[in-house]
């Protein structure tokens, strides 16, 4: 997931770095993602993980790092599958 | 203690706040006796900000912890609305200030350097101006070039940054300047920190004149601003927290009041107009009376837009309520409410206008509003409503907002 996560920020946060080489906890707004950029990534995660955000995770702390993405992304489709 | 003791010592207090309370009073009613003149010669409203400090009301947001008086929101947005309704530019300095404070008392984590510092505004009545402006990014907060650097000439680990910013309100009447900057100079734009510094330390250059419109007596020209400071004046959480926590509502608040207050002034002018209009001829209403009954429609909406923002505020600022603040509803609603509260004032401040004619058109006398419309007039600049509409045109793409 974290893979899938990783391209999805290589093509919608315009990042300056390597998103490659990036860490799993790496700060993506001290990596340079506007508010902007993080709609735009938001709702490419959407659209590529079949999901939707509720409005209480749209908020910097769920998109800080792949990390958290990942967890909220993995914590939306357990409440799906139920 | 003793009782007899412990009873002197609460009527000092009770009297101390008494006495504060009719300073307040007294800072009104001088913010109101200079208001033309501020406007006329564009300057510094310093015998209501004077009178402010005599009241102690730059340290009212400050804890008790370290002798302020521990206002809320609420009150300070009460007082805005209040210094505003009598001249707008000192109720913005008051916000303005009251924003600055805000930041530092909501982020200082434990701060040795900052608790100390809040002492002193306590002590001194200092006033703080800020430094997020600046040439080149576009008008966005969340971005700057300026960058803190280790100062080469010091052995001792000092710090030091240089930031040629389009505008500082007062920024040359303040005794400490809040700017922000980026982190260091491998820092992105958009990871910034916020950097307190006192104006007898620092280089501060005036690189444009204030001439202007409206709320000409907020003296907010640009500045090329040079300091070197310890490490400890930076405050330790980053700025992208205390915009959205603190900054941008408390701005957009108290903002909301200062031209509440003064669309509040022209509705009243006009009031007045009618009424006099009535007594020369009782019997029927004067046609203008509709006017303001439309205007009065308009500022019940304000004023329950305002009064609602800071409601929510109160109940998210502390605890667990704390990162909703951060949440995309929360950002959509905050600039839904500065938008609506700009574009209001102008419309009160027009529609009085038209209801006092030509009265209302000349300068000076009881019927005046041309400094009131002057001044609303610059409400959709400040973080200009395009920008706000902009950012929440993205954000409605994913949030769903009627909820």
């Amino acid at each position: 997931m974290k893979d899938k996560i990783r391209k999805i920020i290589k093509d919608h946060a315009r990042l300056s770095l390597d998103v490659e080489q990036l860490d799993d906890f790496a700060d993506l707004g001290e990596a340079g993602m506007t508010s902007h950029a993080s709609v735009m990534l938001m709702l490419a995660l959407e659209n590529e993980f079949g999901l939707e955000f509720p409005d209480i995770m749209l908020s910097r702390s769920v998109f800080e790092s792949i990390e958290t993405i990942a967890v909220a992304i993995t914590s939306l489709q357990h409440m799906e599958h139920r | 203690m003793s009782a007899p003791q412990a009873l002197n010592s609460l009527e000092a207090s009770f009297s101390e706040q008494l006495t504060a309370t009719e300073q307040f009073q007294l800072a009104m009613r001088i913010a109101g006796q200079h208001a033309e003149d501020v406007d006329t010669q564009g300057r510094f409203p310093s015998e209501a900000i004077q009178a402010l400090r005599s009241a102690r009301a730059l340290s009212w947001y400050v804890p008790y912890d370290y002798g302020g008086a521990h206002a809320q929101i609420d009150t300070l947005s009460e007082a805005t609305f209040e210094l505003s309704r009598r001249c707008a530019s000192t109720g913005m300095i008051f916000a303005m200030h009251q924003i600055q404070v805000a930041c530092i008392v909501r982020h200082l984590s434990n701060s040795l350097w900052f608790e100390n510092y809040l002492r002193r505004v306590v002590r001194e009545q200092r006033l703080i101006a800020s430094a997020t402006s600046e040439v080149g990014v576009g008008g966005n907060l969340r971005k700057s070039i300026a960058a803190i650097e280790p100062s080469p000439a010091s052995p001792c680990g000092l710090i030091q940054f240089e930031k040629e910013a389009s505008t500082i309100s007062y920024g040359a009447q303040a005794d400490d300047l809040l700017t922000t900057v980026r982190r260091s100079a491998s820092a992105d734009h958009g990871d910034q920190v916020l950097v307190l510094t006192h104006s007898s330390d620092m280089e501060a250059t005036q690189t444009s004149d204030w001439d202007t419109l409206g709320m000409r007596g907020t003296c907010s020209p640009g500045f090329r601003v040079r300091a070197t400071c310890i490490p400890d004046q930076v405050l330790p959480t980053p700025f992208a927290v205390i915009a959205a926590e603190t900054m941008v509502p408390f701005s957009h608040i108290l903002w909301a009041n200062v031209w509440l207050g003064l669309s509040t002034d022209a509705f009243d002018r006009a009031q007045n107009f009618v009424r006099s209009q009535a007594r020369q001829n009782p019997g029927s209403t004067p046609p203008a009376a509709l006017r303001l009954s439309e205007m009065s429609v308009r500022m019940a909406e304000c004023r329950a837009l305002v009064r609602a923002a800071t409601q929510e505020y109160i109940s998210l600022a502390e605890g667990e309520g704390r990162s909703m603040l951060s949440t995309m509803g929360y950002a959509i609603r905050i600039n839904n409410l500065k938008i609506a509260a700009s574009e209001t004032a102008v419309e009160v401040c027009q529609g009085a206008l038209r209801v006092c004619g030509f009265l209302g058109y000349k300068n000076g006398g009881q019927y005046s509003v041309g400094r009131q419309l002057r001044d609303a007039h610059s409400a959709a600049l400040m973080i200009a409503n395009d920008r706000l509409h902009a950012t929440n045109a993205a954000l409605l793409l994913l949030h769903r907002d009627g909820k």
